[in-house]
Parts: structure tokens; C-alpha cells; sequence
């Protein structure tokens, strides 16, 4: 048994202390935002928030989780910068298939709230661990840019 | 393309057997002209388009309009969304026609039933193209119901009333009627024929063509509140991971499944049968799946397994010794599939030959959201939830291996994390179900890990494209002749199926409307030892590979500008008939409504060229590359600009496309395929490969299975759109980018250092 705090609400979860965060969350838990796409930590699907840390949840076992805020893409919308990269992705038209778009949106937030003004490079950086097929990164880097310039309607 | 196939494959022998009777005149003569012309009348007029594919065209608006009484519209989007936007596309070309209003539009997902949808099968980059109009009349449809219904309500004649924006106006009075008050009303009305259809001019469109429109999945994508097949969670849910052969044809000699078992959450270890028979089709590959309660432990559970597997013939399938496999075939003359004039004869001759070879591995979808599947039986009945482009394939599958009447097989389509190909082919659903089946009906969902979905792809083909060309004076080709070599994707569907077959070659071989008086195309036969299947563009991407590249290459050889080159070989402005070109394929279309428009291809170069600033001052490093194709009827080119730095390391600072896909029904999505098929393409031009050894693939996961990332992909990507009015028929969108890519970014590679690529993928070829 564990104890996980998710989104703001305690969850007690019957899970082994090695289980993946990413497979506690989806199986047990049933937040289902949160994707698998490797399991090895190389395409960031499974980006989560912990204590506002960007990290990947598919190597990250529950133990390390413990005692931190966990966020997922499902509550990332209630932080204003979470908020406004949301927006900018819908402003955009960002998302193809969309099934990437939930670690993307975990690291873009993650790299604007420490970072308001990102540059190339600094995008470059933060956003390379996740992997998009659909191939959007244009669009990324441009919504990236239009929450830096507060542009969002 | 899966049923479309299965169509195609008697198709060969049946153009075999017309051509086999080849001089056919002393036959006509015997027979007699009146019995001619009698067959000739008799014969049903071959099909083509949305009409020739399995389940045809339905376009009842009952099926595909609802109206609330609360006014909200629904409409039922029968075709699969992978990306390309198709959820919205289509059911908002009803919205328009229908005069709703998009915010008060609601999107119904169909299930599996081809029955009542028409034809479901999410690739060929069909959907808009067969879709569009009878999409069209079944909006017009819904508006004259409405109108109708209005007007009898209110005592006026027809002609006084007209829908504008969710509902309908009496134009003297002004009064109106909002959609969800006349609903029930319009149902009862008769549904108008089909000639009697009025539908809007393009100047009435609302959305058709603008910008306008909400993604209708866009605010749950960026929530994470979407259903991917992967997502699928039901009460006392098993969840089912499966060691599969690594060898197709390989099966379970014996296994050991106590520590498996031993694994906290484990369940259940149970083999599943290997279907070790040719040809593959959509079966499951066998092995032994692990059941446990969430998906980790079924992961830990496979990995204590210990499994001795039968391999099996293909085991000797190494990508090393099949390479010169291939290149031994492609040396040899081998069957004609295209042949004007004699360019055999004059290659023999001539003693100026210019000859190359390009060679692509295997590549590998890797959808974001690997393959996964849900089924449970109940009371006899088979219902899944599953991420397929080929919904009623997937039921059919799922029925023959339950041994169940299609009619107990519900398929509920969810959104796919990308298909590119991969998700036409229902294997895993299958799994699932079987699964399901073995487990008394409960609920079993099976997840592919990334391990799975790269070694167990059906995967795009290997290729070797052996090109000759004999050049005059001036370095214009004289004849021409391609020896374009692989295992045929017909292999997947008829055991040891080998030569390109005619959709394969009549993508960007065969069809080539250069202007070259001998042109010779030959059709090498090599065996498949893995699954072979589509990838987004198919048998375009080796053919533009290796065209556009040679063509590059003759026009440096003729020192000549290579835009200029390709335009003269390209022709005057003209319409071929794909007919007069040996097969004829030419994407399941009519060859009059579509014909190979060269002016139209000429368009596009010139237009690309113009954009791109073809022929600019350069930095160090620099490079122009440009290439063409014509891609599933739609015309595309593209100039990318490479920079090679010292080390050989390769950077794409900007990539011009541009596209031909006659009229625009949603302009961003259309610019969102393009932009996405250029860094596809990218992606297996710098790294894409999948090898096999011992019949095993070796690439595991994305370190190894390398695509772009942000830092890597192009930087900008200008997608410039030829207009056109209605009059033109739709082309295809989300395939026909990726071709064009490889070979432009080779030729930009060459014209920036005078290295020519011919392996794909270039990886660290630059840095030698």
C-alpha cells in the first residue's frame, strides 16, 4: 500500500513500491492522460509533474513519488502557465494524433515556468525527450513562443 | 489498402488472362460483332473511387444526421482519426452543407459496420477524396428536410424559406425555426433523390475551405481526457502482455511459466496458438501472453518467462545477405511490367550508360501509441474497443478467429494514437479477443510494448531500385529502365507472393510520364521472411527515392541546373491517360477524372522552386535539394535546405513544399499533414532502419529505432497550397509529403558537399 498524493487527492494505491509511477497512475489509479510510449524513459509520453519537476513517470518508481505533489496533464490546466500552454496549443492547432501531446504539454509547462522566455536552444533542451511521430515540433516551438510572448486569447 | 488488395490480387490475374489472349482480333472475328457489342452492354461498368471499395458509398442522412430537440446535431464520423483530422473534416463538410453551426455540432464515433456506414478503411488517403461529396449531398440532404418541414409548418411555399446558421428563416416574415424544433418533423418528411439535391456554391461555404474550424477533439487532447485505444479501462479488466515468436513462422517448442507466476499480480500465463501458415494476413503471431492485474506486472511476468522457440525457415533472414540478394536480382533482366519502345535493345547498344542503385531498409510505424486492444465476450457476443483504421477488417478477423457470426462482433473504434499503416492491420485485436475467449468472456486488455511493436511490425519494405539510363549528347536521357526490387506487400495476403504488384509498381514506377522515347520498367522477384506492409506513402517512398534522385544525378552529369533538367524531362503541359501506361493502376480512380496532369506537376516544381529562391547565394555548407512526386493523385515537390558542418553533421534549417491536392476542404489540417510527412520523411531519411538477424528485427526501442526529435527536425517548413475550384476532383493528403522528402534532402546533401547518398538512412555517412 502506498500513498500517493494526485492531482491535489490523496490516493491510497495497492501497489508494489517498484511499480512505475506511469502504471500506477493509469492502472490503478485510472488516470488514463498519462501515456505509455517506451517504457525506458526515451520518448517523454509519460511526462508527469513531480513536485513541479518535470519527470518521466514510466522509470520513476511509486517510492520516489511518495510524499511529493504529483500532477498529470489532467490537472495541468488548473496552474496559469499550464493554462496558457493548453491554450496555445488549441491557438495553434498543435496536435495530430494528440497522444503525445500530454508529456509535451508537461515539459513545455515545466521549461515556461522556469524559463518565461525560453530561447531555441533552451527549447531545443527541454522539449528533445519527447517524441512526437505526427511530427508537430514546428508547432511546438511556435506555441512555445506565444505563451513566452503572452499571446494566448 | 487491406481489402482493396484482397480486390486487387484476382485483378492481376484477370488482366493476365486479357493480356494472355494478346493478339485477340482472330478470337473477336469468330465470335461475331453483335455478340461484341451484346457483352460489351452487358459487362457493369468497372467502378472506381469510394464506388469500388468494399461497402461503397452510403449516404443515407438518417444514418449519418440527428438532431436533439435541444438543437445539438449530430453527426457520425465513420472514418478513423489518426492525426490527419478526419473526425472534423468530414462531419463538418455535413455541418456546412447542412447550414449548422459548428459549436453545435456533436461527434458520434461509428463502430465497426461497413453495412451501414459504407466503406470504413482509414488509409490510401482516401477519406476526403471518395467522402467529400457524398458527404455534400448528405448535408443538402438535411437542409431541403429542414426547409421542407419549416415550410409545411408554417403554411408557405417551399421557395420562401431558406436555412442560414442552425435553423430556418421565412424570408418575407422573417420568422424562424431553430434545427431542434423541426427535427422530428423533417424526419417524417421523404428523404429528397439524389437528383433533386441542391447543394451550396463554394461562395456559400461556411467552413468548407477556412480556418475557422474547431479540431473537435482539440480541448480533450490538451486535458488528457481522451480515449485511445490504449486507454481502455473496464470493470475486472485483465491486462495481457505476450512474448510473440521473433521469427515469423517461429513457434512455442516448450515453455517454463513458475517464476512468471510467481510475480505479484500475475494471474494467468497461457499460449496462445502460432499461426506458423503462410500467408500472415492479420493473424496473431502466437507465443505466450501473461495475464495479471495491471499492465507492469504482465510485464514482469513475460520477462521471467523461459521460452524455447521453433524459428522456423525465416530464421536465415539476415539484412546483410539479403541486401546482395536483392542486388543480384535487380542485375538481371527480369519480368516486364512497363515497356514503350525498346530500351533494352538501345542499352545494349548505346555505350553511354548511366547507372545507379539506391537501397532503403525496413522501417517501422512506431505510432506513439504502440498497438493495443480490450475485448470481453458476453452472452455469446464478442465486443472490443480497440485504435484500427480498418474497423470492419478488425471485426471480421475477430470473428473467423472466435468462430463467431459477424453478426455477434461488435468493434467500437477509439481514437489512434497515429496509424500510419500500421493500425490497419488488426492482429492485436485479435489477440485480445482470443484472450477474452480463453479467459470465459472477461475483459482482457493487451498492451504492446514498444519492444513488441518494433519487432513485430508489418513493417514497410526493403528496397533495392537499380536504375540505366543511356544519355544523347547532350546528356538527355535516351532510354530509360529501373529494375525497382523488394518483398511485395502481396506477400502478407498470398503465401510467397513475390514481384511488385500493381498498386506497388504504379506508385512512382511504371507511371513516370517523363518524356523519354524508350522506357523500360522490370519487376525482379525476392521472397518475403518477415510481415510486409504499408507505411504512410507506401512503394513511393523507394521509388522517389531512387527517381528524383537519379534524375539529379543525370542532371549534374549534363552540368546542367537541376530544376531545368527535370522540367525538360518532365515535358510540355499534358494530360496522360494512366490507361495508355501499361497497368493502368492508378489509385483505384477513374482515368478520366484523373488523369497524370504533368502541367500540374510542372506547377508544382516551378511553384516550390519560386518559393524556396531556387538558385540563391549559398553559405558553406550549404544546400538546395528538390524532388517531386505524384503521390495518391495529389502533386507535390519540395526543395529542402540542408547544412552539413565540418564534422558531417546534418541540420535542416528550412523545407519548402509544395502541394497540388485539388480543392481544400480544411487548409490547416492540410498544412499539418504536409508538415508532419516532411519530418517523417526526414526521420527515415537521417536514421530510419530496421535490420534483421537470425530472422529476429534488432531494434528494440527508440534508442535503438531512431526517429527526429525537435532538435533535429527541420526548422521551418513553408507549405504553399495550389488553389483550385471544385471543379477539380480532391487528391489525397496524408500520405503524399513523405516521399519527396529523402531524395530532396540527398540532393541538397550533394549539392552542399558532392556526396551523393545512395543508402538510406545517411545516419553518420557524412562523417567518414
Amino acid at each position: 500500500m502506498v500513498l500517493l498524493e494526485i492531482n491535489g487527492q490523496s490516493r491510497q494505491l495497492e501497489v508494489p513500491n517498484d511499480m512505475p509511477l506511469l502504471w500506477a497512475i493509469r492502472d490503478v489509479a485510472q488516470l488514463t492522460g498519462t501515456k505509455f510510449g517506451c517504457g525506458m524513459a526515451l520518448c517523454g509520453a509519460c511526462t508527469v509533474h513531480l513536485d513541479n519537476e518535470p519527470v518521466r513517470a514510466c522509470v520513476t518508481p511509486v517510492s520516489a513519488a511518495v510524499g511529493k505533489k504529483i500532477t498529470t496533464v489532467e490537472a495541468v490546466g488548473e496552474d496559469k502557465v499550464g493554462q496558457a500552454v493548453q491554450r496555445a496549443w488549441l491557438e495553434l492547432g498543435v496536435a495530430q494524433c494528440g497522444y503525445c501531446q500530454a508529456g509535451q504539454i508537461m515539459s513545455a509547462t515545466a521549461l515556461l515556468r522556469a524559463t518565461p522566455n525560453p530561447t531555441d536552444e533552451e527549447i531545443d533542451e527541454a522539449m528533445s525527450g519527447n517524441i512526437c511521430r505526427c511530427g508537430t515540433y514546428p508547432r511546438i516551438r511556435a506555441a512555445i513562443k506565444l505563451v513566452a510572448k503572452g499571446g494566448t486569447k | 489498402m487491406s481489402q482493396e488488395l484482397m480486390m486487387d490480387l484476382p485483378d492481376i490475374n484477370r488482366r493476365r488472362l486479357l493480356k494472355g489472349v494478346g493478339i485477340a482480333t482472330g478470337l473477336a472475328l469468330t465470335i461475331g460483332i453483335n455478340d461484341l457489342v451484346r457483352a460489351a452492354v452487358a459487362e457493369p461498368a468497372k467502378k472506381y473511387g469510394g464506388d469500388a471499395m468494399p461497402g461503397g458509398l452510403k449516404e443515407d442522412v438518417l444514418v449519418f444526421v440527428s438532431i436533439g430537440s435541444d438543437g445539438i446535431v449530430n453527426i457520425v464520423a465513420h472514418r478513423s482519426e489518426m492525426g490527419q483530422g478526419v473526425r472534423t473534416s468530414l462531419p463538418l463538410v455535413i455541418a456546412d452543407e447542412m447550414e449548422a453551426d459548428w459549436a453545435r455540432v456533436r461527434v458520434v464515433q461509428a463502430e465497426a459496420n461497413e453495412a451501414k456506414y459504407g466503406n470504413q478503411n482509414t488509409d490510401g488517403s482516401r477519406s476526403m477524396r471518395h467522402h467529400f461529396e457524398p458527404m455534400r449531398r448528405i448535408g443538402a440532404t438535411a437542409r431541403m428536410m429542414l426547409e421542407t418541414a419549416a415550410a409545411a409548418k408554417w403554411g408557405v411555399p417551399r421557395n420562401e424559406v431558406r436555412a442560414r446558421n442552425h435553423q430556418v428563416v421565412h424570408q418575407p416574415s422573417g420568422k424562424t425555426l431553430g434545427y431542434g424544433e423541426l427535427a422530428v418533423a423533417a424526419a417524417k418528411f421523404p428523404v429528397p433523390v439524389r437528383d433533386n439535391l441542391k447543394l451550396k456554391s463554394a461562395a456559400e461555404f461556411r467552413y468548407i475551405g477556412k480556418q475557422n474550424t474547431r479540431n473537435v477533439d482539440g480541448q480533450k487532447i490538451v486535458t488528457g481526457t481522451t480515449h485511445y485505444g490504449i486507454d481502455t479501462q473496464l470493470k475486472g479488466m485483465l491486462h495481457a502482455v505476450i512474448a510473440r515468436p521473433p521469427v515469423l513462422g517461429g513457434k512455442v517448442k516448450s515453455f517454463d511459466a513458475s517464476a512468471a507466476l510467481k510475480v505479484p499480480g500475475v494471474l494467468k500465463v497461457l499460449e496462445l496458438k502460432s499461426s506458423s501458415l503462410l500467408p500472415p494476413l492479420f493473424h496473431p503471431l502466437g507465443g505466450i501472453a501473461v495475464l495479471a492485474s495491471n499492465t507492469w506486472a504482465a510485464i514482469k511476468g513475460r520477462e521471467a518467462l523461459k521460452i524455447v522457440w521453433d524459428h522456423g525457415a525465416n530464421a536465415v533472414y539476415d539484412s546483410q545477405t539479403y541486401r546482395k540478394i536483392l542486388e543480384a536480382a535487380a542485375r538481371k533482366p527480369a519480368k516486364v511490367v512497363r515497356n514503350h519502345g525498346d530500351a533494352a535493345g538501345v542499352l545494349a547498344r548505346d555505350g553511354k550508360k548511366f547507372v545507379a542503385e539506391y537501397y532503403q531498409p525496413h522501417i517501422a510505424h512506431g505510432t506513439m501509441e504502440p498497438p493495443a486492444a480490450t475485448a470481453q465476450i458476453v452472452n455469446g457476443k464478442c465486443e472490443a474497443w480497440a485504435c484500427v483504421q480498418d474497423p470492419q477488417a478488425a471485426l471480421d478477423a475477430v470473428a473467423a478467429h472466435l468462430g463467431f457470426k459477424p453478426v455477434n462482433v461488435r468493434v467500437n473504434v477509439t481514437l489512434l494514437g497515429g496509424g500510419f499503416g500500421r493500425k490497419s492491420k488488426p492482429d492485436y485485436v485479435v489477440e485480445a479477443a482470443l484472450l477474452s475467449q480463453a479467459m470465459k468472456g472477461k475483459p482482457v486488455k493487451v498492451t504492446w510494448t514498444r519492444e513488441d511493436d518494433l519487432h513485430h511490425d508489418y513493417f514497410h519494405t526493403v528496397s533495392l531500385e537499380h536504375m540505366e539510363c543511356a544519355l544523347d549528347a547532350k546528356g538527355m536521357p535516351t532510354a530509360w529502365l529501373h529494375r525497382t526490387t523488394a518483398p511485395t506487400i502481396a506477400s502478407t495476403f498470398v503465401a510467397n507472393a513475390k514481384g511488385g504488384a500493381p498498386f506497388e509498381l504504379g506508385m512512382g514506377a511504371v507511371n513516370i510520364p517523363f518524356n523519354i522515347p524508350h522506357m523500360r520498367v522490370e519487376s525482379p522477384e525476392v521472397q518475403a521472411h518477415t510481415r510486409i506492409g504499408w507505411f504512410r506513402s507506401v512503394s513511393n517512398i523507394p521509388h522517389a527515392f531512387a527517381v528524383q534522385s537519379f534524375v539529379a544525378e543525370l542532371a549534374h552529369n549534363a552540368k546542367r541546373d537541376h530544376r531545368d533538367y527535370l522540367l525538360e524531362l518532365l515535358g510540355p503541359a499534358r494530360k496522360v491517360n494512366p490507361d495508355s501506361i501499361e497497368d493502368g493502376w492508378n489509385y483505384g480512380e477513374s482515368p478520366q477524372r484523373y488523369p497524370l496532369d504533368v502541367g500540374r506537376m510542372r506547377h508544382v516544381v516551378e511553384l516550390v522552386t519560386s518559393k524556396a529562391g531556387w538558385g540563391r547565394k549559398l553559405p558553406k555548407g550549404h544546400g538546395l535539394g528538390l524532388a517531386f512526386c505524384y503521390s495518391f493523385v495529389t502533386y507535390i515537390a519540395a526543395v529542402v535546405e540542408v547544412v552539413v558542418g565540418e564534422d558531417g553533421e546534418i541540420s535542416i534549417p528550412r523545407v519548402d513544399i509544395a502541394v497540388d491536392c485539388g480543392p481544400q476542404v480544411n487548409p490547416d489540417r492540410i498544412r499539418s499533414q504536409a508538415e508532419g510527412a516532411c519530418i517523417m520523411g526526414a526521420s527515415l531519411t537521417l536514421t530510419g532502419e530496421i535490420s534483421f538477424k537470425n530472422g529476429a528485427a534488432q531494434q528494440s526501442n527508440f534508442h535503438e529505432y531512431q526517429v527526429l526529435r525537435i532538435d533535429e527536425a527541420p526548422r521551418e517548413i513553408h507549405v504553399h497550397m495550389v488553389e483550385h475550384a471544385l471543379d477539380v476532383p480532391l487528391g489525397g493528403v496524408g500520405e503524399p509529403v513523405t516521399p519527396t522528402i529523402a531524395p530532396a534532402i540527398c540532393n541538397a546533401i550533394f549539392a552542399a558537399t558532392g556526396k551523393r547518398i545512395r543508402t538510406l538512412p545517411i545516419r553518420d555517412q557524412l562523417k567518414a
